[in-house]
């Protein structure tokens, strides 16, 4: 289920010269929200930008009936949006998405996230918190770019940083500290959102290691609920009647690293 | 207030329709507003055999519209009759059914896929005559007066049953060649504009954006030349016009029927917000309202030209 809103923007908080965290009051999305879904948000009421931006979903405060995401600022649309102020009205449809992160209870799973990609994880380790042993794995480019460890290190029972230049914590890529644990202890489920690389390096090695894993997929989409079919990403294996691609916006965003051929 | 109008044989509570590929079998957007306010779904293309689409990306933002090259992926139409549309026969609103000759493009895919619509409990059929972004067909056809009457009459003689509605590709010069090839040949109504061919390149990476290189624009930014053709088509035949391109307002769908329009479809504006054709609605009903008319059927090509 999801809708498509007018919605007040209530917090707004610059984590980084080029990153904000907004909060948007959406009492009516907290209930239907799960891990991993996003948001179409449309940025203006002119015709330019056309097209709604798809942010990830950061935290669901179902309390206070809170949606919090969080966005770098790449182009226009994500400019014009950091640019509104707190009491400003944003349309927003969502929640979106039928691929979803599945919250393993009883076991050891790990949590790699890279860059911005790390945003959508921290509703997922929010939900395996006391459900199973959580392992994070955050790479960044350097120091500048690290955010949230204290946020995560609040969810994590084990919480490693890296950075490309080693400018802070340890230095090389996350997925390399996964690894290395994967080796010296059993690790039963993965999750992994980050860049390509990233998500291709972390599907070959699951499917080596035998060990169930979700990665979150990005690409350019126009609708965002499944009709315009845009979104397209080619599946590992061709089944009759069914697509050969799969659709982010609606399959996705999250898959069986297996299931899809990135 | 009557807002009802009569589109080549389909009566219809109001003109507002959603375009083919912008609202795929409705199923969507039926989570989102109550469909039963429209007055047709035209579903996403369907063939007679599925068809695979282009690989990635397939969209990209314009300036006030999007290029598409999606390739008309469709799980072809036995998958439509059993799984869609016993889901639109849910709603009380007209289902008219795109559909174009694919996966091969040729004039018998055409007829194949029509025969099978013909005993179908559906409105009418549109024939895609024009999607910029397959190889072969499609657009082919649409271009030459030749090939629109070729593909049409054929598709006329095994549609005993429902009404034709022929969807016109704007890139021709003269946008009254194939409007009257689609007459001629027997169609019921028309209907303009598909998108035009596009390309985007990304000056970083000197490639194109799409990974099919070139593909349809959409959006308002298309809007002046679709309300131009239709005004052109609509002083060259008889038949019903449907006109689309960069719907978003009631004003805006006032235009199309002021050159000539009939009834008008909201494509990538769904995109902008899965509101806007219920916004384009209330926005005729207010325009009818503030300029005291009874009936919208009153306003259809009554443009006064300079
Ligand atoms: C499912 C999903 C979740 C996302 N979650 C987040 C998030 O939580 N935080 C965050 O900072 N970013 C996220 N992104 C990326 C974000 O959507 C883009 O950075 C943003 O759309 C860029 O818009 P712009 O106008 O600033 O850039 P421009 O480059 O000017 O955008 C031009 C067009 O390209 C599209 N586009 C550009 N980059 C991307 C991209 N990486 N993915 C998809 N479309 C793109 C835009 O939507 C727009 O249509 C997510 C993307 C997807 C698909
Ligand atoms: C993503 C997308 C998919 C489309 N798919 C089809 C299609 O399958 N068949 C068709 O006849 N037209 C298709 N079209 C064209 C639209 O129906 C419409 O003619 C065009 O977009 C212009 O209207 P608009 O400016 O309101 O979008 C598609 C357009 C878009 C944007």
């Amino acid at each position: 289920m999801s809708i498509n809103l007018k919605v007040k923007l209530v917090t707004k908080q610059q984590l980084k010269p080029d990153i904000f965290k907004f909060g948007i009051k959406a009492e009516k999305m907290v209930d239907m929200a799960k891990p991993g879904q996003f948001l179409e948000i449309r940025v203006t009421d002119n015709i330019v930008p056309f097209l709604r931006r798809p942010i990830s979903i950061y935290n669901v405060d179902k309390q206070n009936g809170i949606i919090e995401f969080i966005f770098q600022v790449k182009g226009e649309g994500t400019k014009i949006l950091s640019n509104k102020n707190i009491g400003e009205e944003i349309e927003v449809l969502g929640p979106l998405g039928n691929g979803t992160f599945k919250v393993i209870e009883n076991k050891r799973v790990a949590i790699l996230g890279g860059g911005i990609g790390v945003f959508p994880l921290y509703e997922l380790a929010k939900n395996l918190k006391n459900k199973s042993e959580v392992n994070i794995y955050l790479g960044f480019r350097n120091k500048d770019a690290v955010v949230l460890e204290q946020e995560f290190q609040a969810l994590a029972n084990k919480l490693t940083i890296t950075t490309d230049d080693g400018s802070y914590s340890i230095q090389g890529f996350a997925i390399n500290e996964l690894k290395k644990d994967i080796e010296k202890e059993k690790i039963d489920y993965i999750y992994a959102c980050g860049p390509l690389q990233m998500l291709k390096a972390i599907r070959d090695l699951s499917i080596q290691k035998n060990i169930p894993c979700q990665i979150s997929l990005e690409e350019r989409m126009a609708c965002g609920v499944g009709v315009c079919l845009g979104c397209a990403v080619k599946k590992t294996e061709i089944v009759e009647g069914e697509f050969q691609y799969a659709h982010v916006c609606k399959d996705g965003p999250v898959f069986d690293a297996k299931y899809v051929n990135i | 207030m009557n807002t009802e109008v009569n589109f080549a044989g389909i009566k219809m509570k109001n003109p507002v329709t959603v375009a083919s590929g912008t609202f795929g079998f409705g199923r969507e957007y039926s989570e989102l507003f109550d469909l039963n306010q429209l007055g047709a779904i035209i579903t996403k293309g369907v063939s007679y055999e599925p068809k695979i689409g282009n690989k990635s990306p397939r969209v990209c933002e314009t300036p006030a519209g999007m290029i598409n090259a999606i390739g008309l992926e469709n799980l072809g139409v036995d998958h439509f009759i059993e799984y869609d549309l016993p889901f639109l026969h849910k709603f009380d609103t007209a289902i008219i059914v795109n559909a174009f000759g694919g996966p091969g493009g040729t004039v018998e895919d055409y007829v194949k896929v029509c025969e099978v619509l013909n005993k179908l409990d559906i409105d009418a059929v549109e024939l895609n005559l024009s999607c910029p972004n397959v190889c072969t067909g499609c657009m082919a056809f649409g271009t030459t007066y030749d090939g629109v009457k070729q593909v049409t009459s054929a598709c006329r003689k095994v549609l005993t049953s429902k009404p034709l509605i022929v969807k016109l590709t704007p890139n021709v010069t003269d946008i009254t060649i194939p409007a009257k090839a689609a007459e001629e040949a027997g169609a019921d109504a028309i209907s303009l504009i598909n998108t035009f061919s596009a390309m985007v390149i990304d000056v970083e990476t000197r490639r194109p954006i799409l990974g099919n290189n070139t593909g349809g624009l959409s959006g308002p930014a298309i809007r002046p030349i679709a309300v131009r053709m239709v005004y052109q088509a609509a002083q060259s035949v008889n038949i019903p016009i449907l006109g689309l391109g960069g719907i978003m307002t009631g004003n805006d769908a006032i235009e199309f029927m002021l050159a000539g329009a009939t009834a008008i479809s909201i494509g990538s504006g769904n995109f902008y917000s899965p509101d806007t054709s219920i916004n384009v609605l209330n926005g005729i009903k207010e325009y009818l309202t503030k300029h005291n008319i009874e009936d919208i059927n009153s306003i259809i090509g009554t443009v006064k030209m300079n």
